[in-house]
């Protein structure tokens, strides 16, 4: 039985989990159709040319993970930003830990995707917001169908959430092959700020592969940072599929670094609904091996006046293999749009590759947009300077390629997340050197 | 300190030097002059140990010690400083984290400690005062957009830092007005001292006027093939080149 036919078939027992009678059903259920007809992407489609899910799709996952697991924060410690207070959201082979979470109800909603979608206090968010910027394709309808946990965040407005929320998924291998599906609404409302970080982290080989959606909606003046720390194992794929909606006024911005995992494929919408708003996203890409990462990404100028910035760095040593995709539309009322794209890269190995494609769809005529990419090497007479001054080889190397990804970094505005991502990157490069440049 | 013996080099098996001798000892400078294409900045490039040039004959010894087979950077650390003809701009990389890591490098590679953060600081802030260089430039990305005099007083600002025993000045003049020229050669002769020594390749005499050399050596055609003192290099802006080449040719 392929991975699909034993999708669609669990989708009953699956039904046996959940209230079949609530409106959220009814999305589901059309959903799992939606996934029957659809499949999985192939290479065949144009968005999928350069990434064969094929590898990961071999397994035989399960579907419902069956045991509750527990985690000592000691041992899992590390993959916190534990240097700063924050809220927490927490999950364990899918299953919300309350050990290790840290949620609240005090003037904002950090807590589950199970309550939100159960409880009728939410029950007006999730009719407005649930499932409504979220594509009907294949892989974001599978999610759409057994969407059951996850985050679930609610800012109401004039409010600055001083913590960061960290949403991290663990699976701990307990079974032999695990596939998961978190589902995230992140409602910000009018002139409030959150900030929030994402991780995945298998802790064993055993493959895991995660199908997650993240509907975010900025809503007017709102400010949304919202960072992606992809640094799993080699044995851990990662379908990431983050759909932003903007309105008027509002400031999001999305940063994806990817260290680790098998396969990573991240697919980003930004839809702009409104006037006078910016979307960001930026991203540094460091693999090795025969790690695959794919940024699709897409930014939608519907309205005049706003501004869209991508910035994407890669660093691909062995046999590894990157994909940028970065579409940006503008429609014909967006005037006086500014959008700039991105995407810088170093090849460090003959059988490295990147795919890498600009697309711009542009139907206004008075606007700014600038794309950019280019694929290089490592500056060999830079790294013979640096060696005169008694920077060894391995060190040079590693400083070039940081500093060739840093600027990425200047709008991380938590320091506790730039350090951390510098010392992953010193990790990865096998260097002992502060990065503070 | 350098004893340079029969010194055969080549590029994409070019030979370009071709039976170098010279021997430099501490306290002394010496000048190395000649005509473009001589092969001067190969010389440079070989005594500091960039992989693209292979030694196909003769010996490099510092402090008696055969360094051929060592890395650029274990050269370095043995105190070997080149002060580039073009300086290489490093995007990204401050001035003053470059330097950091370089003095820590270095210091990790003769088993110290990295220098405390403290000392760091005065230091660069002395070296810099010396060199007349502002602050706000130490920030700034590793010469990505220096003007040519700042690229060369920003690497004799390292030679200051990292205090080698033996600095090779690669055309260091070049691009210098005579007030930076004057701040640099300055510099140069602060850090002159009786352990360490100085080679300055130049095409031009002017700068000698500032660092005088002990000895000045020809090269023509990659061989070194007139030697003598501070005067020949006055006699060679006098004359020009063309009657050593007779000379060889003679």
């Amino acid at each position: 039985m392929s991975l699909k036919e034993k999708l669609v078939s669990s989708f009953m027992a699956f039904e046996d989990t959940v209230d079949v009678h609530s409106p959220i059903h009814d999305i589901r259920s059309e959903a799992i159709k939606t996934f029957e007809t659809e499949g999985f992407p192939s290479k065949r489609s144009e968005d999928w040319k350069y990434t064969s899910l094929n590898s990961i799709l071999k397994h035989d996952y399960s579907v419902f993970p069956k045991n509750e697991n527990a985690l000592e924060f000691k041992d899992v410690k590390k993959y916190f930003i534990h240097e700063i207070d924050s809220y927490k959201i927490i999950f364990i082979d899918g299953k919300y830990s309350s050990h290790l979470s840290q949620t609240t109800h005090d003037g904002l909603d950090v807590c589950l995707m199970s309550a939100a979608l159960t409880k009728p206090k939410y029950r007006l968010i999730i009719e407005n917001y649930f499932n409504k910027i979220a594509p009907k394709n294949g892989l974001s309808s599978l999610n759409t169908a057994f969407s059951a946990e996850g985050a679930y965040i609610h800012i109401p407005k004039n409010k600055l959430v001083a913590k960061p929320i960290q949403i991290i998924h663990f699976s701990t291998g307990n079974e032999a092959a695990l596939m998961l599906q978190p589902r995230n609404l992140i409602v910000v409302d009018e002139n409030s700020h959150v900030q929030i970080i994402e991780r995945h982290q298998s802790l064993t080989d055993n493959p895991v592969l995660t199908n997650s959606v993240t509907e975010i909606f900025a809503n007017k003046r709102a400010i949304v940072d919202y960072y992606k720390i992809q640094n799993d194992n080699e044995n851990a794929s990662l379908i990431d599929n983050t759909f932003v909606n903007q309105k008027q006024e509002s400031h999001a911005k999305v940063h994806t670094f990817s260290f680790g995992g098998k396969l990573i494929r991240n697919n980003l919408n930004f839809y702009q609904n409104g006037e006078h708003m910016d979307s960001t996203m930026k991203g540094i890409t460091i693999i090795g091996d025969k790690q695959h990462v794919d940024h699709n990404t897409l930014v939608h100028h519907i309205e005049p006046n706003c501004e869209s910035h991508q910035d994407y760095k890669g660093i691909f040593a062995d046999s590894s293999t990157g994909v940028f995709n970065g579409k940006v539309v503008v429609e014909k009322e967006a005037q006086k749009t500014n959008a700039f794209q991105s995407n810088n890269n170093i090849l460090l190995s003959d059988k490295a590759s990147i795919n890498t494609k600009p697309q711009l769809e542009i139907f206004a005529d008075d606007v700014k947009c600038s794309h950019g990419c280019t694929i290089g090497q490592l500056d060999d007479s830079a790294l013979f300077y640096m060696k005169q001054r008694g920077i060894p080889e391995k060190e040079a190397r590693a400083l070039l390629m940081f500093a060739f990804s840093n600027n990425v970094l200047d709008s991380v505005k938590i320091p506790e997340i730039k350090n951390r991502i510098t010392s992953i990157i010193a990790n990865k490069l096998g260097v002992n050197i502060g990065f503070d440049l | 300190m350098l004893k340079i013996n029969n010194l055969h080099a080549s590029v994409e098996d070019k030979g370009i030097l071709k039976g170098i001798n010279l021997e430099v000892k501490p306290g002394e400078v010496h000048a190395i002059m000649g005509p473009n294409g001589s092969g001067k900045s190969t010389l440079a490039s070989v005594i500091a140990g960039k992989d693209e040039y292979e030694v196909t004959e003769g010996s490099i010894l510092l402090e008696g010690e055969d360094i051929e087979e060592l890395a650029a950077e274990e050269r370095a650390h043995k105190g070997v400083f080149l002060s580039f003809q073009y300086p290489v701009e490093i995007p990204g990389v401050s001035v003053t984290n470059f330097m950091k890591t370089a003095i820590n490098e270095t210091r990790k590679a003769k088993g110290l400690e990295d220098m405390p953060a403290k000392d760091m600081l005065k230091m660069i802030r002395e070296k810099s005062e010396m060199l007349e260089i502002d602050r706000k430039f130490l920030s700034r990305s590793l010469n990505e957009g220096f003007s040519g005099g700042e690229k060369k007083r920003n690497e004799i600002f390292q030679m200051a830092m990292l205090e080698p025993k033996l600095a090779i000045l690669d055309e260091t003049d070049s691009g210098l007005d005579i007030d930076a020229l004057r701040i640099v050669a300055n510099g140069v002769n602060k850090l002159k001292s009786k352990d360490n020594a100085v080679i300055v390749i130049t095409h031009y005499q002017r700068l000698l006027d500032y660092i005088v050399p002990d000895f000045v050596h020809v090269l023509h055609n990659g061989k070194i093939v007139k030697s003598g003192g501070a005067e020949l290099a006055h006699e060679l802006e006098a004359k020009g080149y063309d009657w050593i080449k007779e000379e060889v040719n003679a």
